[in-house]
C-alpha cells in the first residue's frame, strides 16, 4: 500500500486540557491527504479529542485548553484570526451516533449548504450528496420523508451525505460505525474507500479490524500519547512500539 | 432452614410494599376527594346559573340579571397580552442563558435569581405593577398595565421552563450543525429552537393558565368590579373573572354566591381546557421528536 506523499494536517507540539486534565501530551504527526488514516488506541486515550482539534469542536466543550499547531494547507488553524466557522465548512466531521435533524431527508442535506448561504440548484446538490454516499437509491423516492424513518444504517450514510453537501476538503469520522450492524458497517467501510480518491478521511474506532481494513495509515495512541504513527501494514504487521503489539494482539485494551 | 429464612424475608418484603402501596393510594383519595367535594359543591350552587344571558350580560345589582360578559372578555384579553409580551422575553432569555451566557459569577447570580423569582408571592408584583406600572409610567388601571404586571409574574416560570425545553434538544444536533460550519445563531434559530418549540410552548400554556386564576396582583393594578362595556384598546379600563369571583363571593345576597359559583364553573373549564391544550401539543411533539 502506498501512501501519498501530500500532507493534508501537520499537527506540531499539540497539548490538548479540560481544566486541569492534560489529555493530549505534545502530539507531533501528519496526516496525508486524499488517505484514510485510522486513530486507535483504548477508551479515553484521547484519540476522539485529536480529532474533534482537527475541526476545533473542543471550542464547544467548557474549560478547554489548547496549545501548539494544527496546520492545515500550510496555515494554523487556531490562530487568532482563524474563523472557526470556515474551518468547519471546510473540514466536515460525521459522529458516532447517526444523529439527523428531525427533519425531512431533503431538508437534512440541504441544511450545510443553506446555512452558508449557497444560492444555487440544491437539488442536484443533494442528489450528488446522495450518491456519493451510496443512499441515493435506497431513498430518492421519498426524500421529503423524516430523515429519523430511516435505519440506523441509513441514518449514518444520510449524515455521511450531509457532510458531503458543502463539498468539504476533509471528513473526520468519529467511531461512525459503532452504533451499527455488520452490513451497515460494511457499507459505511465500502464508502471510506470510494471517498477517499477526493477527500482526505480521519477515522477514530476502537475497532482494531476496521483500521486494518480500511486505512491507509494508522496511530496509535495511548493516554493520551502517540505511540506510534506508520503505514497500516507496518503497525498491524510489525510495529516498532511494545506498546502497539501488546495493544493489536489483544493483550490490553 | 436456608430456603425458609429466605422466603420468610420475601414475605416480609411483599408486606411493607402493600403498606406502602396502601399509603400512597390514601394519598392520592384524600387529594381527589377533597377536589370532588369542592366540585359537588360549587355545581350544587352554581350550575343552573349557567345559561346564556350569563355570558351576555354585563355585571348588574340584581343578580339574576348579571352576567360575566365583561370579565370573560377581559380575562382573555389579560392572558393573550400577557403571554404575547412574556413569550419573546422569556426564550430570548432563555436562549441568551443557554448559549451565549459564560459560566461566569454575574450569571450565576441571575440564574439562582431568576429561580428565586419564581417563587415571590404574586401580590407582591401587584404592588410592582401598581407602582411602576400604573403610577410610574402612568398606565393608569388599564388592560396593558395589568398583562404587564401579569408577564412578569410568569416570566421566571416560562424562562426556566424554556431552559429546559432547550437542555432536552440533544447536543449531537447542534453539534451537528456546527460541524457544517454554522453559526451560533444559526445553530439556535435552525435546530434547536425548532426541536424545542412543543416543550416552550407546553410549559408556556401553563404559566398563562395559572395567569389567568390570578386575583391578588390584578386588584392591586387596579381591575374594576362593575364594568359595563367591553374593552377595546390596551389602555382601556377591565375586570378579570376571578376579581368578579372574589367581589361577588364578599356580597351578603346568597344569590350573588350562586352566581360567582357559576362563573368558578366558567372558570375551571377555561383552565381544564388551556391545560388540554397543553398535553396534547406535549404528545403531539413527543411523538415527533423520537430522535
Amino acid at each position: 500500500m502506498t501512501v501519498p506523499q501530500v500532507e493534508a494536517f501537520q499537527i506540531q507540539d499539540l497539548n490538548l486540557y479540560y481544566g486541569a486534565h492534560h489529555a493530549l501530551h505534545r502530539i507531533n504527526m501528519a496526516i496525508p491527504a486524499h488517505a484514510v488514516t485510522a486513530i486507535i488506541g483504548p477508551s479515553g486515550c484521547g484519540k476522539s479529542s485529536l480529532l474533534r482539534c482537527l475541526n476545533r469542536m473542543n471550542d464547544l466543550v467548557p474549560g478547554v485548553r489548547i496549545t501548539g499547531q494544527v496546520r492545515f494547507g500550510g496555515q494554523n488553524i487556531y490562530d487568532a484570526d482563524r474563523d472557526p466557522m470556515e474551518i468547519r465548512y471546510r473540514i466536515g466531521m460525521v459522529f458516532q451516533k447517526p444523529n439527523p435533524f428531525p427533519k425531512s431527508i431533503y431538508e437534512n442535506i440541504a441544511f450545510g449548504p443553506r446555512i452558508n448561504g449557497f444560492s444555487g440548484r440544491l437539488d442536484e446538490i443533494v442528489e450528488q450528496s446522495l450518491q456519493q454516499a451510496a443512499l441515493w437509491d435506497e431513498v430518492k423516492d421519498r426524500l421529503y420523508q423524516p430523515a429519523l424513518s430511516l435505519s440506523g444504517g441509513q441514518q449514518q450514510r444520510l449524515c455521511i451525505a450531509r457532510a458531503l453537501a458543502v463539498n468539504p476538503e476533509v471528513i473526520l469520522m468519529d467511531e461512525p460505525t459503532s452504533a451499527l450492524d455488520p452490513i451497515s458497517t460494511a457499507k459505511v467501510e465500502d464508502l471510506m474507500t470510494q471517498l477517499k480518491r477526493e477527500y482526505t478521511i480521519v477515522l477514530v474506532t476502537h475497532n482494531m479490524q476496521q483500521a486494518a481494513r480500511v486505512a491507509d495509515v494508522t496511530a496509535f495512541f495511548l493516554n493520551g500519547d502517540l505511540i506510534e504513527i506508520d503505514t497500516t501494514d507496518r503497525i498491524f504487521s510489525t510495529p516498532r512500539e511494545k506498546q502497539t503489539e501488546d495493544y493489536i494482539t489483544g493483550r490490553f485494551g | 432452614m436456608m430456603h425458609k429464612e429466605r422466603t420468610a424475608r420475601r414475605a416480609a418484603r411483599k408486606r411493607i410494599d402493600s403498606i406502602f402501596q396502601a399509603l400512597f393510594l390514601l394519598a392520592i383519595v384524600i387529594a381527589v376527594l377533597v377536589l370532588v367535594i369542592l366540585l359537588v359543591d360549587i355545581f350544587s350552587e352554581g350550575a343552573r346559573w349557567i345559561r346564556p344571558d350569563f355570558f351576555t350580560n354585563y355585571a348588574s345589582r340584581f343578580y339574576n340579571q348579571a352576567g360575566i360578559l365583561a370579565p370573560l372578555v377581559g380575562s382573555f384579553y389579560v392572558i393573550i397580552l400577557t403571554a404575547v409580551i412574556a413569550l419573546p422575553v422569556a426564550v430570548a432569555t432563555a436562549v441568551y442563558l443557554e448559549f451565549y451566557a459564560g459560566n461566569t459569577w454575574l450569571n450565576r447570580v441571575l440564574q439562582v435569581n431568576i429561580a428565586n423569582l419564581a417563587g415571590v408571592p404574586s401580590i407582591v408584583y401587584g404592588l410592582f405593577g401598581l407602582a411602576f406600572f400604573v403610577r410610574f409610567l402612568a398606565l393608569d388601571r388599564s388592560i396593558i398595565s395589568a398583562a404587564l404586571t401579569m408577564a412578569l409574574l410568569i416570566l421566571p416560570v416560562v424562562i426556566v421552563n424554556t431552559q429546559e425545553a432547550i437542555k432536552a434538544v440533544p447536543p449531537s444536533l447542534a453539534h451537528a450543525a456546527y460541524a457544517l460550519g454554522a453559526s451560533k445563531w444559526q445553530v439556535v434559530s435552525t435546530v434547536v429552537l425548532p426541536a424545542a418549540v412543543g416543550g416552550i410552548l407546553t410549559g408556556t400554556i401553563l404559566a398563562v393558565s395559572r395567569a389567568l386564576g390570578e386575583t391578588a396582583p390584578l386588584i392591586t393594578v387596579g381591575a374594576w368590579v362593575f364594568i359595563a362595556s367591553l374593552p377595546v384598546s390596551p389602555m382601556d379600563s377591565f375586570t378579570v373573572l376571578p376579581v368578579q369571583i372574589w367581589y361577588w363571593s364578599g356580597q351578603p345576597q346568597q344569590g350573588f354566591r350562586e352566581i360567582a359559583a357559576a362563573a368558578i364553573i366558567v372558570l375551571l373549564v377555561l383552565l381544564l381546557s388551556m391545560n388540554g391544550i397543553a398535553v396534547f401539543l406535549r404528545n403531539k411533539y413527543q411523538k415527533r421528536a423520537e430522535w
